[in-house]
């Protein structure tokens, strides 16, 4: 035993810093989490406190990715405006398009040609498919299983180039616009998605024979990042979340938008609120939107892509060069951009993250006064505190995952 | 019983809006929550009327999952200080929102539990949603380009 120190070599030791703990009080350590951490899927920041490897509170710390794009909306007229839609949650551009076209739209009263709302359908439905095959890739990196980063991002490239060939864009399409589509459908579309949709099945079922059976999976995401469904509802949380807690709540079959109600599909859910569960309704969520596709193609209407009203929509280019009411139209909707009647409205849409909604306030001006993005990873992430409280630092890279943000959406 | 602090009721493209009176706004919120089953509150967001007054709106997104039914609740603030009493404690979901607002347009929540920026950092000066906030911020210099 150490020979204890005399009175005097103690006084010329420093003081401790803090007063020795008591054996019997928690010994906790802050742990800063991110924001550069690869699993936080961006640039999120979460402070832990932990006692040993048990979190005991968690609190994450968002903004580092704020770039303005409500204030920059109104600078922008409403158009153009459709462009910063797509950087807002950059996985589910054209659900972000969409959301924004439909408002907008519903401010004008525009009546919306029927291919160009099954047309929209399909293309959101094979975003929330790019998105999921995102969130499935990564996810599993996470956790460890590697090789399914590679067999999801395979079909994801084929999204992307369908995306391509659509608007000219892999990512920031700003395809779907106010008043129809951007563009045209481009020739021999139908038989592009159409391969890709037909194999894409067959690709699930790849997914789910290297993960649904497989133990270190199962052991990892099972019965980890429990979070009530009441907390979930009192916190804002949507989306896949919610229907892995058993509420088979989705706003394409309770507030069907663009023709939903005429397509069949389910709505998966499971009751067991754990990572595992998030992970099997996504996988039925694919399935589902593979179904809806198929559904949009078989029965895709023909007709107009684009709505039928020369204040708002320009004019065909031929159009212009015969007619002087189409070149009058085109100068004016290029020039100033179109006026908005006054007023405000509320949408909201099922993107792959959950509730999108954007209330739009036009002042009767060619530029939006003020667009506010509800946006589902915002609302999600809130919930983390909460999620992470008491459990094991290991399964947190898990938990995390599970809620599938993006925080280009969390922090516009 | 909370019918005295609705001031207005409109309707337009098939969406209710109530115009509230600021002072009550967390009993309205709990009687939504209670008897209307608002169970969830969707998002809080503000508009600036600037220079008009009262220049500050305050909007409460709720829903109904239950009844499938939305509902906007709005109050009007004055833009000389304006403040509001928080809902944190009818919805936890209000925190992040209501940061939010603060944050970007510089309305106080009373009582709020952690009444801080959220997205801006901690240290900035001015609110950018506000519409006398230049787009390219006040430290932006034209001398420079």
């Amino acid at each position: 035993m150490a020979k204890p120190l005399d009175e005097d070599s103690v006084a010329t030791l420093p003081a401790p810093a803090v007063e020795p703990e008591s054996p019997a009080a928690p010994r906790l350590m802050t742990l800063n989490m991110g924001p550069q951490h690869p699993s936080t899927h961006g640039v999120l920041r979460i402070m832990l406190e932990l006692e040993g490897e048990v979190i005991r509170k968690a609190v994450p710390d968002i903004g580092f990715l704020h770039t303005g794009i409500e204030k920059e909306c109104e600078q922008k007229n409403w158009q153009q405006a459709v462009t910063l839609t797509d950087r807002v949650d950059y996985l589910a551009n054209l659900s972000n398009n969409l959301v924004y076209a439909l408002a907008v739209e519903k401010l004008l009263q525009l009546e919306i040609p029927p291919r160009a709302q099954w047309m929209r359908v399909m293309l959101a439905e094979l975003s929330r498919l790019n998105s999921h095959l995102v969130w499935l890739g990564t996810h599993a990196l996470d956790i460890g299983a590697m090789s399914v980063f590679f067999y999801c991002f395979r079909e994801r490239e084929d999204i992307l180039r369908i995306f391509e060939m659509f608007s000219g864009q892999r990512m920031m399409t700003s395809y779907i616009r106010i008043g129809g589509l951007a563009l045209e459908p481009p020739r021999g579309w139908e038989k592009r998605v159409g391969a890709f949709i037909r194999a894409f099945p067959s690709k699930v079922d790849e997914y789910e024979d290297l993960l649904n059976a497989n133990p270190i999976w199962k052991r990892r995401t099972q019965k980890v990042g429990f979070i009530s469904l009441e907390d979930m509802l009192d916190l804002g949380v949507t989306g896949p979340m919610i229907r892995a807690a058993g509420l088979k709540w989705d706003i394409r079959k309770s507030e069907p938008y663009s023709s939903y109600e005429k397509f069949d599909f389910e709505v998966p859910s499971y009751s067991e609120n754990d990572v595992y569960a998030r992970y099997r309704v996504r996988v039925g969520e694919m399935r589902q939107s593979a179904r809806i596709i198929t559904q949009a193609l078989e029965g895709m209407p023909e007709g107009d892509w684009r709505a039928d009203d020369s204040h708002v929509v320009l004019p065909d280019r031929e159009k212009m060069k015969t007619q002087m009411e189409a070149l009058i139209y085109h100068f004016k909707i290029v020039t100033e951009g179109f006026r908005v009647p006054a007023g405000e409205v509320y949408q909201c849409i099922e993107s792959p993250r959950g509730e999108i909604g954007y209330y739009i306030v036009s002042d009767g001006t060619s530029k939006p006064y003020r667009v506010h993005m509800r946006t589902p990873s915002f609302g999600n992430l809130q919930a983390l505190g909460i999620m992470l409280k008491d459990t094991l630092i290991a399964d947190s890279i898990a938990s995390l995952g599970s809620m599938d943000f993006v925080l280009g959406d969390t922090d516009r | 019983m909370t019918h005295d602090a609705i001031l207005e009721t409109r309707e337009a493209f098939g969406e209710v809006t109530v115009i509230a009176d600021p002072g009550r706004i967390v009993d309205l919120c709990r009687y939504l929550k209670s008897s209307e089953k608002f169970v969830r509150l969707s998002a809080v967001t503000a508009v600036d009327w600037h220079p008009g007054e009262p220049r500050f709106e305050v909007i409460y997104h709720l829903h109904s999952i239950d009844n499938n039914a939305r509902l906007r609740v709005k109050c009007r603030l004055s833009g000389n200080e304006p403040a509001i009493d928080s809902v944190c404690e009818v919805w936890r979901g209000a925190n992040w929102y209501e940061r939010e607002v603060f944050d970007m347009f510089g309305i106080q929540f009373r009582h709020h539990p952690n009444p801080v920026r959220i997205l801006m950092p901690i240290d900035w000066e001015g609110y950018p949603l506000r519409k006398d906030y230049p787009v390219h911020g006040h430290k932006y210099d034209y001398s420079q380009e």
